[in-house]
């Protein structure tokens, strides 16, 4: 019966948070925002565990595996943008995926913060179901990073276009690569409403920093975790 | 339908594969996906019957729904984000603000010399997430 019950708790408080999105328009109303507040408030009023929720949505959460297979289809859509620009733009991912696992762990030393909250920081700025993936790899907290990533992508698509032209950068194919860098998917979405360009880089970059921070992890943790 | 599941599956099959047998620090699906990447580059078939194309992108138009049951164990660690608020939402910031500047200050060095012509061709992205 619980199965049940979370499976339909679930999908239904994701399409609560699809319907909020379609009224509000709010980049704050990402469904699986939404879904995770009012789930988290059920699962805490009714007293179950977070291990049970788990176990009863293991059917859901198996098809992260599959979704992050099919996150090529977007690159390889995109791939023919890159003409001429390839190597620029690795170079450009490469570095930024270095700033951002680097300072994100040194800031969490700092700070005062423990040895898997490091772990846990380093590759938040990678699409959920690759950070999920990459953070158990690391020894962090892997739910606690897809939380990291999901509100770096909120915060992106609330500040990164005035803050990308505050900064001076004002290529439409920088501002997308850019954000798509550092805040994925819900940044994403929300190039794509500034224009089709920035929208279409700032996927492609998802994609790439994705790979590019998948291949960087091991040295990063080797030098510095 | 089933044989585009069979693609995303196999090649997240194949992926894990690698991993277990080559033990390179990679998650399997993320194998998975430049194992579907090279297959997708190497058919040159894309077309709106496509049935990789097809299930692959009902997929990532409801990814968010997959993440759900991970992003609600962050209730799990509010005991540990209260105890290290400060270095969490620092480090969160601060990191996620100096990437951001990095990627778009390097690459506004290199864009200069390439023409905006050359990237702006093609079918818009589409949104997933």
């Amino acid at each position: 019966m619980s199965i049940v019950l979370w499976l339909f708790v679930t999908v239904a408080a994701y399409e609560l948070g699809r319907w909020l999105r379609r009224q509000t328009h709010s980049p704050l109303a990402q469904p699986v925002a939404v879904a995770m507040v009012i789930v988290g408030a059920l699962l805490m009023l009714s007293g179950t565990s977070y291990d049970d929720y788990a176990d009863a949505t293991t059917l859901i959460s198996f098809l992260l595996g599959p979704a992050t297979v099919a996150l090529a289809i977007p690159l390889y859509h995109q791939a023919a943008r890159l003409k001429g620009m390839l190597l620029p733009v690795l170079v450009a991912l490469t570095a930024g995926a270095v700033v951002s696992m680097v300072s994100g762990i040194l800031l969490v030393r700092w700070l005062g913060g423990s040895d898997v909250l490091e772990r846990t920081m380093a590759t938040k700025a990678v699409t959920a179901p690759v950070t999920i993936a990459l953070t158990e790899r690391l020894g962090g907290y892997p739910e606690l990073s897809a939380c990291f990533a999901i509100v770096v992508g909120i915060v992106g698509a609330m500040v990164a276009p005035r803050l990308l032209t505050l900064l001076g950068i004002r290529d439409p194919r920088a501002r997308g690569i850019a954000v798509g860098a550092v805040s994925h998917g819900i940044g994403t979405a929300r190039m794509l409403e500034e224009s089709r360009v920035e929208g279409a880089f700032s996927g492609l970059a998802m994609g790439l920093t994705a790979v590019v921070t998948c291949l960087l992890v091991p040295l990063v943790a080797h030098l510095l975790l | 339908m089933i044989v585009g599941l069979l693609w995303l599956l196999g090649c997240q099959l194949a992926g894990t594969v690698i991993v277990e047998l080559t033990g390179i620090p990679l998650p399997g699906p993320v194998v998975g996906m430049l194992l579907l990447f090279l297959a997708l580059v190497l058919r040159r078939r894309d077309g709106e019957d496509d049935p990789i194309i097809q299930v692959g992108d009902y997929f990532l138009s409801h990814l968010q729904l997959f993440f759900i049951p991970a992003g609600v164990g962050v209730i799990a660690y509010l005991a540990v984000i209260r105890d290290a608020a400060l270095p969490i939402v620092v480090a969160l910031l601060g990191s996620w603000l100096l990437g951001l500047a990095t990627v778009g200050w390097v690459l506004g060095l290199f864009l200069r010399r390439v023409p905006e012509v050359a990237g702006t061709q093609g079918a818009p992205g589409e949104e997933i997430e």
